[in-house]
């Protein structure tokens, strides 16, 4: 069992037909939420995002391609059941804001690994970019559970990512057409370029979804409120990430690109998961895409008649590096904090368009949630509470 | 039992865990301080807003039968508002309906978990029979009255919203007894300054027979909460003796 990614194209992974479940292991003993590495609980929500978009684009597919309908039904089902056991490892315990605290923490460390290693300036920009919104919402929702719960959202976060003010979230409402970017051009994006958009994308998607699933379980008005802002501001990161994907593209191509990515982020967690019991189910779990890779790569010959290396080219870099990114945060905070969206264009704040700062004059008018929860709010050990520190 | 139910562990939460991170984060907040300024005061002024604006959780179910119907009119009458003790009797009987399935849940706990024991076990079936004998008085209570005890009252419902924090401790696997005792004891405790206001409430809307019918109740929920309390005691001396 390899955790390295030498060839992709080498390793046929666990067959389709041996990709069993049960509903004892996928409802199994979830992580503990005070022992447990911070890292750990990253891993389980990133690979359901992971997993969620796997099932996303494959419906999709199955609308546009009848001939395809029964193989995706069949890696489908794998999926589903892969996230289910990866899901239901996050415990009852964790309240729905912890999640989210978790979430943010999720969009911040990942988004900024991803930033480092991405070899198309713009795309890392677009990264950059989004990053220091994801790092605002992880202040706003912290001052949240501060002040709702009573809790210190580092309890969560244990001391890897900073609780400091980003991009104000006030400022992340943009007309929907400075939300769209310019996109990789399939023929000659690296193979990591592809990945890294099928991967954010799939993460900010289930950010939004979790969001809006929850959002209206809040009794408090201004949790709701903050909810309803931010998950809108989800939406446009889901614009603006998947606008980074070549459109030309065929579906078979996302296809095989989001299989590559899979395996990638798979094979990540199990290089770095300190759990035996998580990294066994890491490991699996590769061999299984591995599996639907495979498959894939075999659909792709058949109904394309081409060799899927064309669109998997070019070597992999180093595993997802899961770890605290606090300096490049923070030095990326420092320089580009104030950088704005113009259409495709970064743009400093004075130049953006007209459209966004009339789009978000009319959202803001009536107040804007996420600065009444967070007015004045300074992270400490404790909670703002514990006057001691 | 003589040892703790929890032991000492990788517990990585408090700043003391990583002093070095902690340092860095409080650095952050001087380099990159709140943008916002005023204080948490906006938060509690949306909040007052909001409840100024609020609509309630819903309303208390007009009485179904004829009968009902016109007793609380009767009632109205005589100026004592019977939706009211129509609400805290669904309250009630809500309350006491979930206390059954919260027994269900400390029942198994008690038999399974470390600290438990079968002797304890018995204890709280017998509880858990009590509890159920009083979802029925209540809900004769409230059909006697012409109300509908399927109906979920406005107090019923925010019943079921506080009980979710205590079935979340009571049916979680990795919960210990005591854990879970001390869970029970919020719910007891409620319970028993319940009864004892429900049955003020009962008499003063001019029913002294269902009154005299609580009070057995409330004796039996006094017994409750001293159980409880007691087994309670008794783990935690007996973990740290």
């Amino acid at each position: 069992m390899t955790t390295t990614l030498p060839n992709l194209l080498d390793n046929k992974g666990t067959p389709l037909d041996k990709q069993l479940f049960t509903w004892k292991e996928m409802a199994g003993k979830p992580i503990s939420k005070l022992d447990d590495d911070a890292f750990t609980r990253v891993r389980v929500i990133l690979m359901n995002g992971v997993e969620s978009d796997a099932l996303r684009l494959k419906h999709f597919g199955a609308r546009f391609h009848k001939e395809l309908q029964a193989p995706l039904a069949l890696v489908r089902r794998a999926e589903q059941h892969q996230m289910t056991m990866v899901n239901w490892m996050l415990s009852a315990d964790h309240s729905p804001l912890e999640t989210t605290v978790a979430y943010e923490q999720v969009a911040i460390e990942v988004t900024a690994a991803v930033a480092q290693t991405e070899p198309d300036p713009y795309q890392a920009q677009t990264y950059r970019f989004g990053l220091l919104e994801d790092f605002d919402h992880l202040y706003r929702y912290s001052a949240m559970l501060d002040r709702l719960e009573g809790k210190d959202a580092n309890n969560i976060l244990q001391g890897y990512t900073d609780i400091v003010p980003g991009r104000p979230t006030s400022e992340h409402h943009r007309a929907p057409s400075d939300d769209l970017r310019d996109n990789y051009q399939k023929d000659s994006a690296a193979l990591i370029t592809k990945i890294h958009a099928a991967l954010i994308t799939g993460a900010e998607y289930q950010t939004h979804d979790y969001y809006m699933n929850i959002g209206p379980t809040f009794a408090d008005p201004v949790a709701r409120a903050l909810y309803a802002e931010i998950a809108s501001v989800e939406e446009q990161h889901v614009t603006q990430y998947g606008s980074l994907q070549d459109p030309s593209e065929t579906f078979m191509e996302k296809w095989l690109v989001h299989e590559a990515m899979e395996v990638y982020t798979y094979a990540s967690c199990a290089e770095q998961e300190e759990n035996p019991r998580i990294k066994a189910m890491w490991e699996r779990f590769l061999d299984y895409e591995l599996g639907h890779f495979n498959l894939a790569c075999e659909l792709f010959k058949k109904h394309e008649r081409r060799d899927p290396a064309e669109i998997l080219s070019g070597d992999l870099p180093t595993m997802i590096a899961f770890k605290s990114q606090r300096d490049f945060v923070r030095e990326t905070l420092s320089r580009e904090v104030d950088l704005r969206a113009h259409g495709i264009d970064y743009v400093s704040k004075e130049n953006e368009s007209r459209a966004s700062l009339e789009y978000r004059s009319q959202l803001n008018v009536d107040g804007v949630p996420a600065m009444a929860v967070s007015a004045g709010y300074t992270w400490k050990p404790g909670t703002e509470l514990n006057r001691k520190a | 039992m003589n040892t703790p139910e929890l032991k000492l562990g990788m517990n990585r939460t408090g700043a003391q865990m990583s002093p070095l991170d902690t340092e860095k984060q409080l650095e952050a907040t001087r380099l990159f301080p709140a943008d916002v300024t005023a204080d948490g005061v906006q938060l509690l002024e949306e909040r007052q807003q909001a409840i100024i604006d609020a609509d309630t959780v819903g309303s208390v179910p007009v009485p179904g039968s004829v009968k009902g119907m016109l007793k609380s009119a009767l009632d109205k009458l005589r100026g004592n508002h019977p939706e009211v003790l129509v609400d805290k009797l669904g309250e009630r009987l809500a309350f006491e309906r979930t206390g059954v399935r919260l027994y269900d849940a400390m029942i198994v706990k008690a038999s399974a978990a470390p600290g438990g024991n079968l002797e304890l076990a018995e204890t709280l079936r017998q509880i858990q029979r009590e509890e159920l004998e009083h979802m029925e008085l209540v809900r004769h209570a409230i059909e006697t009255l012409g109300a509908d005890p399927t109906s979920m009252t406005p107090c019923a419902d925010v019943a079921g919203v506080k009980a979710t924090g205590v079935l979340q401790v009571l049916t979680d696997p990795r919960t210990t007894v005591s854990q879970c005792l001390n869970a029970l004891l919020t719910i007891e405790l409620e319970d028993n300054d319940a009864w004892e206001l429900l049955i003020e409430l009962t008499r003063h809307a001019g029913h002294p027979l269902i009154a005299k019918e609580f009070q057995h109740a409330l004796e039996q929920e006094e017994k409750h909460l001293s159980i409880v309390r007691e087994q309670l005691h008794a783990n935690l001396m007996a973990q740290v003796s």
